[in-house]
C-alpha cells in the first residue's frame, strides 16, 4: 500500500484497552501506522487526499490478537475467518504438520505469514516432536519468530522437563504456555466428570486434573522465576489457584475461551459432539468462576481456541469424535454477552483480546496510540442476531454456538491500514 | 419410547434407553412381554404379526446371548432376521457406523437392533435412519431391553415391582445394565441400592436417586432382589480392583452374604457370569433362589414385545 495513504475514521466510539476508556472521537492512520487518536485527531478542513470512514458512532478498537489458533485449515482460509471475526493477529499452535519444533519450519511459517492478509505468528513447540522429553532450541526459535513455547494440546507432564524448560526459558525471557491438564487423570476421559457423565455413560475428566497441573507448575514457577501462561483455565479450582499465585507475586498469566464462560457440561447432553472440547466443558459453578476470573483480572486473555474439524470428524459417537470447535468468528458476540450482561466493561473485554496478549507476546499491536500498527476493528456492540455457522468464512462449521441468539457484530477489519473485511450490511 | 434426550417421541419409533420412559409405557411393554411369554410357555401358536418384514441385528461388539435372543424374538414374530457383525477392528473407523447404517436403511428394514461399544451410538444412528432403532447396548450408557426383561422376571416372581428393595451389585461404573435398571426400577417405584467397591461406583450416582453401599452385607440386608453384575474387564483401563480373589471375598455373592438378604430374595445376573468372581457357583445354580434362566426366557418375550410395539406402533394407544 501507499506508505503515505491517509485514512480518517470519524464519529467513532474509541475503545482504548490501555487507558480503559471509551470516548467519542476520530482516528487517523498514515500508511500502516496509527498517526493520531482522539477528538482532534482529524481536522475536517484538511481532508485533501484522505479517505474518510464514517464509523457512525460504532466502536473502533485495536484489531483482536488471538493467542490460540489451531491451523486445521489453510492459512488463507484461517485468515478469512479471522478477518470476519475482527481478529488481525493470530498465534498459530505448534501441532501443525510438520510440527513447529524446528527453526527451519518456524522460519518458513513466519515467512509465509508475511503474505497472509492478517498477522500470523507461530508459537513453537516447547519440546521436540511435542513429546514432552527434550526441550526445543528456544533461543533460535525465538529469533526465527516464535512468540512463545507450548506443547499445544498436550500438557508438559514430566516435572523435571518442565523445571528445566522454565529455568532455561528465563535466559531468553521466553513465555512457556501450558495445557493445564494432568494427562494421567484426563486419560480416556471425554467430558467433565460428574452426574452428567455418569448418566451418559461417558468416561469423565475430573476438575482436579486442571488444578493439580496448575499447582505443580506454580511451585516450579516460584523456583525458577520464569514467565508462565496457562492456555485455558476452565474450573473454579483452576481460577482460584491462579488467583493465589498472582497474589504471591508469581509471573503467571492465563487465558480462557468463550465456550468456558458461555456454556457448561449440559451442552454435551444428547451426545452433542460439537460441544466436545479439550479441556472439557465444566459445571455451571465452574463457568461462573471463569466469568468472575475474567471480571477481577485473574484471567488475563480470551482466545478463540479455534480448532476446525470436518463433519466426518464430528458426526461420530461422542467418545470417537475429535474435540475442538471453531471460534474466530464468534469471539466478539460471545464476549459481548459478558459485557452486555454487566460482568465486564467493554474496555476490559477488549484488553483481554488486544493489549494484554500483545504485551505477553511482545507484539506491537493491541493499542490505540500514535505509532502503533493500523490494525483495527469496527464493531457494533449491541446489534442482535443469531449465530449462523453456515455463513462462516471458515471452511469448517463445527461451532458450539450455532443458532445461539447473540449481540454484537464485526463490521470492518483493517490490517496495516488496509481493509480486509467488511460486513455486507455495513456502509461507512 | 424415548429419544436420547429423554423426551417422548411422538411416533414411539425408537427404543434408545429407559431414561425418560413413563411407568405407563414400561407397564405396557411388560404386559405385552408377559403375554408372549405365556404364549410360548403354553406352546400356543404365536401370530406372525410382523410377517415378511425385516429386522437387522447390527452388532459392533461381540455378543452371543443378546443377538440370539433378538434373532429368536424376531423370528417368532415372522420377521426376516439378518445378522451383521462388524469386526471390532474397524469400529475405530467411525464412518463405518453411519455409513453402514445408511446403507442398511436403504434396504428398508423395519427394525435395526444395534450394539456398539460407544455410549450414544444408538442415538446417533437413530438420527440417520427411517426405521425403528432398538438399542441392544451402547457403551456404558443403556441396555433397555435387559432392564425390561429383568423387570418382567421380577414381576412374574414377586407379583409386583413397586415397593421392592433391589440391590444392584458389582461393576456399576462400566455397566449399562445398571443404568437402565436404575432408571426403570426408580420409575416403577422400587427402592434401589448399589453395592460396589468405591473404584467401581460412578461419581454422583446418588443423584439418580439410589443408596450407595460399599459393604455388601449392609447393602443387601433385607432386600427382595439381588442383581449381580459382571466384572467388565474389557472396559477397564487400568486396575480398578487389586485382584479377583479380593473382589470375590468382599463383593462376590456367596451363601454367607446372601444370608443377609430376605430369605426369599431372588438372585439375578444378566450373564455371562464369571463364576467364582462375582458369584459362587452353588448359588448361581440354585433353582429356588436364582432367576438367571428365567431372565433368558423373559428376554426373548420382552424383545418380541419391543419389536411388536415399535414396528406396529401399538404402544401409542397405551401411553
Amino acid at each position: 500500500m501507499n506508505a503515505q495513504a491517509r485514512t480518517a475514521y470519524i464519529n467513532a466510539r474509541l475503545i482504548d484497552p490501555v487507558a480503559q476508556t471509551v470516548s467519542d472521537g476520530a482516528l487517523l492512520t498514515v500508511g500502516d501506522k496509527i498517526w493520531a487518536v482522539g477528538p482532534d485527531a482529524f481536522d475536517a478542513s484538511d481532508k485533501d487526499g484522505t479517505t474518510i470512514v464514517d464509523c457512525q458512532g460504532k466502536c473502533l478498537a485495536p484489531g483482536f490478537i488471538d493467542m490460540q489458533v489451531f491451523l486445521g485449515e489453510s492459512l488463507e482460509t484461517t485468515s478469512r475467518a479471522a478477518a470476519a471475526g475482527g481478529v488481525t493477529t493470530i498465534v498459530i499452535q505448534p501441532d501443525t504438520s510438520p510440527m513447529l519444533d524446528q527453526v527451519s519450519i518456524v522460519d518458513y511459517i513466519s515467512r509465509q505469514a508475511i503474505d497472509a492478509p492478517i498477522n500470523a505468528h507461530p508459537m513453537a513447540a516447547a519440546t521436540k516432536s511435542l513429546e514432552g522429553q527434550e526441550m526445543t532450541e528456544i533461543g533460535r526459535l525465538q529469533e526465527a519468530g516464535a512468540v512463545a513455547f507450548t506443547d499445544g494440546r498436550k500438557a508438559i507432564q514430566h516435572p523435571q522437563v518442565m523445571r528445566r524448560l522454565l529455568t532455561y526459558a528465563t535466559a531468553y525471557d521466553a513465555l512457556i504456555v501450558q495445557h493445564a491438564e494432568e494427562p494421567d487423570l484426563a486419560e480416556h476421559g471425554v467430558m467433565n466428570e460428574g452426574e452428567v457423565s455418569t448418566r451418559l455413560g461417558l468416561p469423565g475428566i475430573p476438575a482436579e486434573a486442571e488444578v493439580i497441573m496448575i499447582e505443580r507448575d506454580m511451585h516450579l514457577v516460584a523456583m525458577t522465576g520464569a514467565r508462565y501462561h496457562a492456555a485455558l483455565v476452565t474450573t473454579a479450582k483452576g481460577v482460584a489457584a491462579i488467583r493465589k499465585a498472582k497474589q504471591q507475586g508469581l509471573n503467571v498469566t492465563c487465558g480462557t475461551a468463550p465456550a468456558y464462560f458461555a456454556l457448561n457440561e449440559l451442552a454435551v447432553e444428547d451426545y452433542r459432539t460439537f460441544a466436545r472440547l479439550s479441556p472439557p466443558l465444566r459445571t455451571e459453578e465452574d463457568r461462573r468462576a471463569v466469568v468472575e476470573g475474567l471480571a477481577d483480572g485473574t484471567i488475563d486473555v480470551v482466545v478463540s481456541a479455534h480448532d476446525p474439524h470436518t463433519e466426518d470428524e464430528k458426526r461420530l459417537p461422542f467418545s470417537l469424535a475429535e474435540p475442538g470447535v471453531v471460534g474466530l468468528e464468534t469471539l466478539l458476540p460471545m464476549g459481548m454477552e459478558l459485557v452486555n450482561g454487566g460482568h465486564l466493561t467493554l474496555p476490559q473485554f477488549v484488553a483481554s483480546l488486544t493489549s494484554t496478549p500483545a504485551s505477553l507476546l511482545g507484539l506491537p499491536g493491541g493499542r490505540l496510540e500514535k505509532g502503533a500498527p493500523a490494525d483495527l476493528v469496527i464493531f457494533d456492540p449491541t446489534i442482535a442476531h443469531r449465530i449462523d455457522a453456515s455463513s462462516f468464512a471458515s471452511g469448517a462449521k463445527n461451532s458450539c454456538f450455532d443458532a445461539r441468539p447473540a449481540e454484537g457484530r464485526v463490521l470492518q477489519t483493517i490490517v496495516g491500514g488496509t481493509e480486509i473485511y467488511r460486513a455486507e450490511s455495513w456502509q461507512s | 419410547m424415548n429419544t436420547s434426550n429423554g423426551q417422548s417421541h411422538p411416533e414411539y419409533r425408537h427404543l434408545l434407553g429407559i431414561e425418560g420412559m413413563t411407568a405407563t409405557e414400561i407397564t405396557a411393554l411388560l404386559d405385552l412381554g408377559d403375554r408372549y411369554l405365556q404364549h410360548y410357555r403354553d406352546d400356543a401358536q404365536i401370530p406372525k404379526v410382523l410377517k415378511d418384514r425385516t429386522q437387522i441385528n447390527l452388532f459392533f461388539e461381540d455378543s452371543t446371548r443378546t443377538r440370539t435372543s433378538f434373532e429368536l424374538a424376531g423370528k417368532r414374530l415372522g420377521l426376516n432376521v439378518i445378522n451383521m457383525s462388524v469386526a471390532s477392528s474397524s469400529i475405530k473407523k467411525g464412518e463405518t457406523l453411519i455409513d453402514t447404517a445408511m446403507t442398511l436403511n436403504a434396504m428398508r428394514p423395519s427394525a435395526l437392533v444395534v450394539r456398539h461399544n460407544a455410549s450414544g451410538a444408538a442415538a446417533l444412528l437413530s438420527q440417520k435412519v427411517s426405521c425403528s432403532v432398538i438399542n441392544a447396548g451402547d457403551g456404558s450408557h443403556e441396555h433397555p431391553t435387559q432392564a425390561l426383561l429383568d423387570a418382567l422376571t421380577i414381576r412374574r416372581r414377586k407379583g409386583r415391582i413397586e415397593g421392592l428393595r433391589v440391590a444392584i451389585c458389582g461393576d456399576i461404573l462400566h455397566s449399562r445394565v445398571a443404568r437402565s435398571n436404575i432408571h426403570l426400577l426408580n420409575t416403577m417405584g422400587s427402592r434401589v441400592r448399589l453395592v460396589a467397591p468405591p473404584t467401581l461406583m460412578p461419581p454422583f450416582i446418588e443423584n439418580l436417586g439410589v443408596d450407595v453401599h460399599h459393604d455388601m452385607r449392609e447393602g443387601i440386608k433385607d432386600v427382595d432382589i439381588v442383581m449381580m453384575l459382571r466384572l467388565q474387564k474389557e472396559r477397564m483401563q487400568g486396575a480398578f480392583v487389586p485382584s479377583t480373589r479380593e473382589y470375590f471375598r468382599y463383593y462376590g455373592l456367596d451363601a454367607d452374604k446372601l444370608a443377609h438378604a430376605k430369605p426369599d430374595a431372588l438372585i439375578m445376573h444378566p450373564g455371562p457370569m464369571n463364576r467364582g468372581v462375582e458369584i459362587d457357583t452353588v448359588i448361581a445354580d440354585d433353582i429356588d433362589r436364582s432367576a438367571i434362566q428365567e431372565q433368558v426366557e423373559a428376554g426373548v418375550a420382552i424383545r418380541m414385545a419391543c419389536l411388536d410395539a415399535l414396528c406396529t406402533g401399538s404402544l401409542e394407544n397405551t401411553a
